[in-house]
């Protein structure tokens, strides 16, 4: 489904090089962990599979169904399905959460030949994952993010994803700075969104989220590299050891 | 038929020129005076108007006023707007459709081709009952065609009519506030208008009355050269209630256009006027040729516990120079001033607000929202001016700028003069662009470059389009957007 191969990616302005050859392939259905210290890249990574233009990529390939998307803008990606949940959502005064995702949803609906939802019907859908991701009602009254606590634009983060319910979920640091029933919240929309149809990469620093949603696959990215690859165990692994060795091996 | 419906209609006329979606003309027969303004224009205009003598008299004291400025070279010239020499017996001040002799007593008199025209404007003139409360009093190049739902507001005792139609059938309302609160000796701009004003709207709310539904006028210039000079006078008396919406459109015009109007509102003791305006005048064409020069004098002036908001969304005209202002003369009083002024290509706009407070616990708030885009400058220039007798004033004024790319500008010039130390003012201003990471954010979730740049800046201006009456939010939507059009994607 989605398929990474030797991926280089450097910063657009300063052309330093973040992404240093980046191999992982996500078979539908999969969900796979992305571990690493801090600055390793993890972010970086999510941006570039989304097509953040101050990011560039230099070498290797990503193709979703065997098609490359590297010159495909933001736009284009979300239209093929795919998602990344920010790990620090940008605020937009002025602009409501409702107006906003019915914007999104109407133009990957657009995209993909759908008509649009109406207005009675996706407030509905609105209102169901309002409840079920347990964000604040009165917060999707203000502007998007604006003055949203971290934990509360995460949980908007959540309402997006399952509103839109793409086939390839990136998820940055979803649960950093989530209280113990907005983690909860978070791993139950995860697995509730699991199918056979449905791949998740998720980027977290904590065994706690893994605990809930088993991954398939865990990855360790150290510098801009993936330096290992494996099962669940791995992120207990990490948990327990942190990434002294393979920081001291480089 | 709805804003929106109305939109579509207007959009059909598109132009590529510079994006100007509501660039037409119309054939129709023009009767027109030579160029130039002299007293012999003056005194033709009235008689073609079948005025009365105060009004010529009027008239000709506005046009000696305005020679002397002339003589002096007084044309103001301290905005931040650049623009050639406008030469003023080069302008055509007087033209009327031909038709007008066996003047038009009911819509079906009404020209065909003005109507198709009005149409094409979305003043569905003929189709009052999808009107949806809104009446309309349409001028068209100078001369008011038609006016509806007239019987509702009659009843009432509600006057909204065509200037001109209130010289003849309310002399005494007229002469007692023309000029009252813009006097032809106070700019150069508003001297001229008074000496060739062609028409405009007028209307009055009698004492207790609360308008029952939103007025509406449409202007538009047509004539090539003729510049326009409307006057509009508003009059809620005491306790009345009026909101008013003045939407423009003008079609594209090589050479470029006068417009100096001059709004007078008066709100008498509990009065209150909510006055809006969207102003989308031919910009120009990409590369700054052609376009509106606006220049505008609106004031209003309060009562005791009187209210007056000015409410703008001004995205087009190649000069905009405009200062809707409000002279809190009564005890308790409030004065609003709510603005999205948008710059873009070659567009310079120099507006803002004046506030002055003269009576007791007066309170203004003044909300300017500045776009700037392509080449566009854009200039905020407000004045908060506290007088010795306005014991407690409070002003809060928030001004914002957006810059959209890197060769636009924007310019903020407040002036503050407090003469009583219980003033109480707050000014908070910022400047800002659209981030790369909103814009991410925005297009990471499917929304196109295009849409994305548009609803970070509807959104930001949400302030000020919030204040609009709904149909006309979503129509100044609309504008920014399609105004935006080549600055963004
Ligand atoms: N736009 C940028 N300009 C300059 N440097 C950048 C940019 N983006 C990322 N970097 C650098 O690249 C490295 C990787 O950053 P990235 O945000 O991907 O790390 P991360 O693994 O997500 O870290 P964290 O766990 O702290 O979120 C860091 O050294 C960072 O400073
Ligand atoms: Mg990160």
């Amino acid at each position: 489904m989605l398929k990474i191969e030797n991926l280089h990616a450097v910063v657009t302005d300063s052309e330093e090089e973040i992404l240093k050859g980046i191999d992982l392939e996500v078979s539908p259905g999969e969900v796979h962990a992305i571990m690493g210290p801090n600055g390793s890249g993890k972010s970086t990574l999510a941006n570039v599979l989304m097509g953040k233009p101050s990011y560039s990529v230099t070498d290797g390939d990503i193709t979703v169904d065997g098609e490359s998307i590297v010159e495909l803008m933001p736009d284009a990606r979300a239209h093929l399905g795919m998602f990344l949940a920010m790990q620090y959502p940008s605020e937009v005064p002025g602009v409501r959460p409702w107006q906003f995702l019915k914007a999104a949803k109407d133009a990957i609906d657009n995209a993909n030949g759908q008509s649009k939802m109406s207005v009675r019907a996706f407030s509905k859908l609105f209102d169901e994952k309002v409840t079920e991701t347990g964000i604040n009602p009165d917060l999707i009254k203000r502007s998007l993010n604006e003055g949203f606590s971290g934990g509360e634009k995460k949980r908007n983060e959540m309402l997006q994803m399952q509103v839109l319910a793409p086939r390839i979920a990136i998820m940055d640091e979803t649960d950093s700075g989530l209280d113990i029933d907005a983690l909860q919240a978070v791993a139950d929309g995860v697995n509730k969104m699991r199918s056979p149809d449905r791949s998740f990469v998720i980027v977290t620093h904590y065994q706690r989220l893994l605990h809930y949603v088993k991954p398939d696959v865990v990855h360790i990215l150290v510098n801009g590299k993936i330096v290992e690859t494996g099962g669940a165990p791995l992120a207990e692994k990490i948990e327990a050891t942190g990434y002294r060795d393979y920081l001291t091996v480089r | 038929m709805t804003t929106q419906e109305r939109l579509t209609i207007s959009r059909e006329s598109q132009l590529e020129d510079s994006g100007y979606k509501w660039g037409f003309t119309t054939d129709i027969e023009m009767e027109m005076a030579p160029k130039g303004v002299n007293a012999d224009i003056v005194r033709l205009i009235s008689e073609k108007k079948d005025e009365p003598e105060w009004m010529l008299e009027w008239r000709l004291k506005a046009l000696e006023y305005w020679n002397g400025l002339q003589l002096q070279d007084a044309e103001p010239r301290w905005a931040k707007l650049r623009y050639p020499e406008i030469d003023y017996q080069d302008i055509y001040y007087y033209a009327a459709p031909k038709t007008l002799d066996d003047a038009p007593k009911s819509l079906d008199e009404v020209d065909p081709e003005m109507l198709e025209t009005f149409d094409k404007l979305g003043i569905p003139l003929h189709e009052r009952e999808r009107l949806a409360g809104v009446a309309v009093d349409a001028v068209f190049d100078s001369v008011s065609v038609a006016t509806t739902y007239a019987d509702q507001l009659e009843e009432r005792g509600i006057i909204f009519c065509s200037f001109t139609e209130a010289v003849q059938k309310h002399p005494e309302l007229v002469q007692k506030y023309l000029g009252s609160v813009v006097p032809y000796t106070d700019n150069f701009f508003a001297a001229l208008n008074s000496a060739v004003f062609s028409d405009g709207s007028f209307a009055y709310i009698p004492p207790g009355v609360r308008c029952p539904i939103e007025l509406m006028t449409y202007f538009r210039i047509n004539t090539e050269g003729t510049g326009q000079f409307e006057r509009t006078l508003i009059v809620a008396d005491e306790g009345a209630y009026v909101s008013y919406l003045e939407g423009c459109t003008a079609p594209i015009r090589r050479t470029s256009q006068l417009h100096a109007a001059v709004v007078e509102l008066v709100s008498l003791d509990r009065g209150e006027i909510k006055y809006s305006t969207i102003q989308n005048w031919y910009p120009g064409t990409k590369d700054g040729q052609g376009g509106v020069y606006n220049f505008v004098t609106k004031r209003g002036i309060t009562g005791n516990d009187a209210k007056i908001s000015w409410t703008q969304v001004e995205t087009g005209s190649a000069i905009t120079w405009k200062y809707p202002s409000v002279i809190l003369r009564g005890d308790n009083s409030v004065g609003e001033f709510y603005s999205v002024a948008l710059a873009n290509n070659y567009q310079q706009a120099d507006t803002g607000t004046k506030m002055i407070h003269i009576g007791k616990n007066t309170k203004s708030t003044i909300v300017s929202k500045g776009i700037s885009a392509g080449h566009g400058e854009n200039t905020y220039r407000g004045g908060v001016k506290i007088l010795p007798g306005a014991e407690n004033a409070t002003n809060h004024t928030q001004c914002d700028s957006l810059l959209v790319g890197d060769q636009c500008g924007a310019h903020t010039v407040p002036y503050i003069e407090v003469r009583n130390p219980t003033a109480r003012l707050e000014h908070e201003a910022s400047t800002s662009k659209v981030s790369d990471e909103q814009l991410f954010y925005l297009m990471a979730r499917g929304i196109s470059e295009e849409d994305a740049h548009y609803m970070i800046i509807t959104g930001w201006s949400r302030d000020v389009i919030k204040e609009l009456p709904f149909e006309f939010a979503l129509e100044a939507g609309q504008l920014l957007k399609v105004s935006l059009e080549g600055a963004v994607g």
